[in-house]
């Protein structure tokens, strides 16, 4: 276990030893002390290492993740783990607006709530949200899961590809082209699943399926005033 | 009325030309705006509407074909460990894959290598084969973030953060389901076919204050060694490049309402934004009262042709400029020998532009196999690079009259507007008068 100190060193000292590790390394277990809300740690990862902050992070911690595992003990500025590839980023608190923001792969959690834009552009990512989140989350969504224990702001899935989203709460409103959909038994398989994976205890067949109603995908002139 | 009375020649509006006239019938038959790719087509204040002064009995000349006069730019030494250096202040445009085929993204890069400067991706991620054909590669950060992965970040050369361009600022982007191949659409994420609409905000910062995290968080993924470009279209350039250098930018981009577009209104491209030569001077005097002029570099675009096109960008201000359009005329795109294929589609050599309906015959703006392998990417690259050859020669030919030693010793001193409007634009005297619009004289 290593031990790192954020009032001692800068993020760039702790960014530039996390991406030198060699493959094989054995310095594979990381704590960070006193982030202070501090913006871009341990972003642009790599390896399959273990990190975890002790407080608050400030913007895109865990950025571009690749095969790491993060945990923040604490809450989480805008687009934590955006654009994440591949590993887990765990939030024990709240997240901040475009949390997974273009997400590609990976599960982030978020045990708290996350704000607005939760998932906007996803491309692949699931998440996994304990709480609620914010309005236009899920916006532009085109592939992945993001799953939603508490309730959604409005214009949840505005203009939404492929992506599935799954809503235990309140909807407040359906984006443009965002409908609801039939939970099918591979659903809820799916939804257990990735709960199960993320720790949180829900129960699969309290939950709603949205996703994309495709009458938008072509533009047709018709459909103008929907946009 | 006796047949005999002389009558007025038939008159047609100035106001309802024919090019109006079509355009109302179009959207009265259709209901929809005209979507079109390429710049503004208006008639515009342009450089054109400068002259250089040249040598004289105050000013000495170089000798040309003896003299030497130096070409190069090195861009991103601001905070990059690993600026470039080109060998010419000519670089290529963001231009995707998708938009164009493979073989012509292929020949971009073919022919900007031999030439030694810098091709651009574009919405739509990276190719391989645009990597490896790409001595020098800038890799677009765009609002759809398509194909955006932390690898492809790391081979690149540079990073350009696109804010807007010159075509559409304020607007994203837009490819048409019919261009959308197996290829394109498993790049994007997205099923095959739909129409991929790209952002015109980017998803996770909003101002200036939040891009210079953003920017930061790039630089810490690439360890501090890319140069971090910030692309703006000429919508505010004094703002705009002023917010891009407090952001932390190595270099800064703007686009005037010339630079072209794979696709979007014609509406946008005609009537948003401000042309080139208005951008570059605004752009200038930002970074002069930071105190960044030549420390961040400034690249220009916008309908950039010819060697004194680049020449006159670079005595405004400029350090290097970019181009698309002209980039893609001379690889093949709207050639007259294409005439009666052009004319089958309803247009005209050197007036095509339906580059979003992939129908492209000169195999450039277009998906479909067919038509991409008419493009062979050796020969064009080559052209490419003839190309950029000629403009350079004509800019140093310029620069030399003037007695620079550098390209960039070009200053406005040098030059001269026709036009009051160019006078005003680019801050240099009206020909045969010291006046300056906005600034005295007489």
């Amino acid at each position: 276990m290593i031990e790192f100190d954020l009032q001692k060193d800068c993020v760039r000292a702790l960014n530039a030893r996390l991406h030198s590790l060699p493959k094989d390394t054995n310095e594979r277990r990381w704590i960070v002390r006193n982030p202070m809300g501090e913006h871009a740690i341990a972003c642009g990862l790599d390896l399959p290492l273990t990190v975890e902050i002790e407080g608050h992070v400030g913007f895109y911690c865990g950025g571009m993740n690749k095969h790491a595992e993060i945990q923040i003990n604490g809450h989480a500025g805008p687009g934590v783990a955006e654009n994440m590839m591949s590993g887990l980023v765990r939030v024990k608190g709240n997240a901040s607006q475009s949390a997974g923001a273009t997400g590609n792969g990976g599960l982030l959690i978020i045990h708290g709530d996350a704000s607005s834009r939760c998932g906007i552009s996803m491309k692949g990512i699931d998440i996994v949200v304990g709480g609620s989140v914010g309005h236009m989350s899920a916006f532009m969504a085109q592939r992945g899961n993001l799953v939603v224990c508490g309730d959604a702001g409005e214009a949840l899935g505005d203009s939404i590809y492929e992506a599935r989203l799954y809503i235990q709460g309140k909807v407040e409103s359906l984006g443009a082209d965002c409908t609801e959909k039939e939970m099918k038994e591979d659903h809820y398989q799916e939804l257990a699943a990735l709960l199960e994976r993320a720790q949180i205890n829900a129960i699969p067949n309290k939950f709603r399926r949205y996703g994309s109603a495709r009458k938008l995908y072509n533009f047709n002139v018709d459909h103008a005033d929907q946009y | 009325m006796d047949a005999n009375t002389p009558r007025t020649i038939p008159r047609k509006s100035y106001t309802f030309d024919d090019q109006t006239l079509s355009e109302i019938r179009r959207a009265a038959t259709t209901g929809i705006y005209d979507i079109r790719g390429a710049g503004a087509k208006r008639k515009l204040p342009n450089f054109d509407d400068l002259l250089f002064l040249g040598a004289s009995i105050s000013r000495y000349p170089l000798e040309g074909y003896r003299e030497k006069c130096g070409t190069n730019v090195v861009l991103g030494a601001r905070h990059a460990q690993k600026p470039i250096e080109l060998k010419i202040p000519i670089t290529i445009a963001g231009m995707s894959f998708g938009s164009l085929s493979a073989q012509a993204k292929e020949a971009l890069g073919r022919g900007a290598t031999i030439a030694g400067t810098s091709t651009t991706t574009g919405d739509g991620g990276m190719t391989a084969e645009e990597r490896g054909h790409s001595q020098i590669l800038v890799y677009q950060y765009l609002p759809s973030r398509y194909g955006m992965n932390p690898d492809d970040l790391r081979k690149a050369d540079a990073i350009e953060v696109v804010v807007g361009q010159g075509a559409k600022p304020g607007g994203g982007g837009m490819l048409l389901g019919q261009k959308i191949s197996d290829r394109v659409a498993q790049m994007r994420c997205l099923p095959k076919g739909i129409d991929q609409r790209s952002a015109c905000r980017h998803p996770d910062w909003t101002g200036p204050d939040d891009l210079e995290i953003k920017i930061r968080e790039l630089r810490e993924i690439t360890d501090w060694q890319k140069p971090i470009y910030v692309k703006v279209g000429g919508a505010r350039p004094y703002y705009d490049t002023a917010l891009a250098v407090k952001s932390g930018a190595d270099v800064v981009v703007v686009d005037g309402m010339q630079g072209g577009t794979a696709a979007t209104q014609d509406v946008f491209i005609e009537h948003v934004g401000q042309p080139t030569l208005a951008c570059v001077r605004p752009a200038v005097q930002a970074l002069q009262e930071l105190g960044m002029h030549r420390k961040v570099q400034l690249i220009v675009s916008g309908g950039i042709r010819s060697g004194a096109d680049v020449a006159k960008a670079l005595a405004l201000g400029a350090d290097a400029v970019s181009i698309g359009t002209a980039a893609l005329v001379a690889l093949g795109d709207n050639d007259p020998a294409l005439e009666q294929e052009y004319q089958a589609l309803g247009t005209t050599a050197g007036a095509y532009d339906d580059w979003h309906e992939g129908r492209d015959p000169a195999g450039i703006t277009t998906q479909d196999p067919q038509l991409a392998k008419r493009l062979d990417p050796v020969l064009a690259g080559r052209r490419l690079a003839n190309y950029l050859k000629v403009m350079t020669l004509e800019t140093q030919t310029i620069a030399r009259a003037c007695g620079k030693s550098h390209v960039h010793n070009l200053e406005p001193e040098d030059l001269v507007a026709l036009t009051v409007e160019a006078a005003a634009m680019a801050q240099v005297p009206l020909a045969g008068t010291n006046w300056v619009p906005g600034k005295g004289g007489g």
